[in-house]
């Protein structure tokens, strides 16, 4: 689903990416880890069409991410690392993830649910007033509902308590069949139960990729 | 396009909620106030009377500090979200980079343009009620007037908005800008230029590639020159150049300035790295 050749990202004389070649199939369920600053949050915003390659290709389903954004975009649900300080409300904010993908809005509210976020009462709060966990959980239904191919999540359980993570992993695992998940963590018991990929990074490059 | 419009919706919505929104508003509309209760419409100086010389008194402040409003409050629009990381959530999703963009743009030019505007309108009614003549062709011109002042600092602050990479650096540039096009009034041109002997054509040409002092004629150009101060070079173009062709120039030039360094903006927006 996704083909990543010999890609690589500078900033000015930081070189984020170093020449990394990987793929990354459907029924693949991956955790990227890798000490902080070894690229990982870079790779995702290749893969997500924001960035501008120095050199090397991505492909996603076939297609260049930047030419091919909105095609591309429509698979994909991304939790970024940092919930931003959105300063729509609950429910402008479903109002724009709604219209912009297919997304159901009930199926917003059913995740939400199950993430125990009572996402009623909050409905007209900004997004940003919410607390980090709240905030967390708000991202994850709405990824969720959007019921897409590939799920990539940037450390989505920073915020979240046990109960919360718990629940998390356990609608991911019920969801999981013919999809392509993609986990940032710098906690690999936490996903072990429910990745078949480990991948580790280090300064730019993938220094080990095993399936368990 | 359905998304342009939702985005520039929401765009307006959280603008409306924002404290400097509420400044904004209540400074433009405070000044129409103050006029009416430091009692201009009803004195007579110079000549002129009434709601003119309110309008005029009204645009002439406005061509001051409304730029420097648009470019402060516009100019972190992208750059802000893109600081924040709300660009990265928000681009998430399946939106062209052109509904994103001209959707913002929209959303901010309705922020923008309407405070003014309604402004000039309450005035209008408030005069009606007591009483006073009614200037519409002032009113008019000034409508396009204040729409095409909107319209060119818009673009000038969505351009400095994507060219940047942080809004910090962005809220600089716009003071630079603003003051740049101000120090260029009149005055400032003339004397320095006239001290080192260029002709007068150079000068006006150079006057005229500044909205600011374009706005500041045409916003006279309706009085009878007797009557205002307008300073050499205002009075050599309305000389020169007939009325209703220069009341043209000043608003089609601004809008279409505008409108390009807008398209720039968004030709280096999608060109670039997004966040
Ligand atoms: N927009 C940027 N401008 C300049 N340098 C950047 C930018 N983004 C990332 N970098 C640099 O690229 C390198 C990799 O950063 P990246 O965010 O990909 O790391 P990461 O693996 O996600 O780390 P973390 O675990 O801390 O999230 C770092 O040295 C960082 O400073
Ligand atoms: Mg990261």
């Amino acid at each position: 689903m996704i083909k990543i050749n010999n890609l690589t990202k500078k900033f000015g004389k930081t070189v984020s990416l170093n020449g990394v070649s990987i793929e990354f199939n459907k029924n693949d369920a991956i955790a990227l880890m890798g000490a902080n600053g070894a690229g990982k949050t870079t790779l995702i915003r290749l893969i997500l069409g924001y960035y501008h390659a120095n050199s090397g290709s991505v492909s996603v389903n076939g297609m260049n991410p930047i030419k091919n954004r909105q095609k591309i975009l429509q698979h994909v649900s991304f939790v970024p690392q940092l919930p931003p300080p959105i300063k729509l409300s609950l429910k402008e904010l479903m109002d724009y993830v709604c219209s912009s993908s297919d997304i159901v809005r009930d199926d917003i509210f059913h995740y939400a649910k199950e993430m125990e976020f009572e996402l009623h009462p909050n409905l007209n709060k900004s997004f940003f007033k919410l607390s980090g966990g709240m905030k967390q959980k708000m991202l994850i239904a709405i990824s969720l509902a959007k019921k897409s191919d590939i799920l990539i999540y940037d450390e989505p359980t920073a915020n979240l308590d046990p109960k919360a993570r718990d629940n998390f992993y356990r609608l991911l695992k019920t969801d999981e069949q013919d999809k392509l998940a993609l986990f940032v963590t710098h906690r690999i018991e936490e996903v072990k139960e429910i990745v078949n990929r480990e991948i580790y990074m280090d300064l730019g490059s993938i220094v080990s990729d095993k399936n368990v | 396009m359905k998304n342009l419009f939702l985005i520039a919706y929401l765009d307006l919505k959280e603008s409306i909620r924002a404290r400097w929104f509420l400044i904004y508003s209540f400074v433009f509309g405070g000044l129409i106030a103050l006029f009416f209760i430091a009692g201009i419409t009803e004195s007579q100086v110079m000549g002129f009377s009434g709601l003119s010389r309110l309008l005029l008194m009204y645009i002439q402040v406005t061509i001051i500090i409304l730029p420097i409003f648009i470019l402060i409050t516009t100019v972190r629009s992208i750059s802000g979200d893109r600081d924040s990381h709300i660009l990265e959530y928000m681009l998430s999703f399946p939106i062209s980079l052109a509904e994103y963009y001209w959707g913002k743009m929209v959303g901010r030019f309705i922020t923008v343009f309407l405070p003014v505007f309604l402004a000039m309108v309450i005035a209008i009614i408030y005069g009606s009620v007591m009483g006073v003549a009614i200037p519409w062709a002032i009113f008019f011109l000034y409508s396009g007037l204040l729409f095409a002042l909107s319209m060119v600092f818009l673009g000038i602050a969505f351009f400095i908005s994507s060219i940047v990479k942080s809004s910090e650096m962005a809220l600089g540039i716009s003071f630079f800008v603003w003051i740049f096009a101000l120090a260029f009034i009149d005055i400032a041109l003339i004397s320095f230029m006239l001290q080192n002997r260029f002709n007068e054509e150079l000068i006006i040409a150079v006057a005229l590639i500044n909205p600011m002092e374009i706005f500041r004629v045409a916003a006279i150009s309706l009085f009878d020159p007797e009557l205002t101060v307008m300073g050499p070079v205002a009075f050599y173009i309305l000389d020169t150049i007939s009325q209703p062709i220069f009341v043209l120039i000043s608003i089609v030039y601004p809008i279409g300035l505008g409108t390009l360094f807008a398209y720039f903006g968004y030709k280096v927006f999608s060109k670039k790295d997004l966040v």
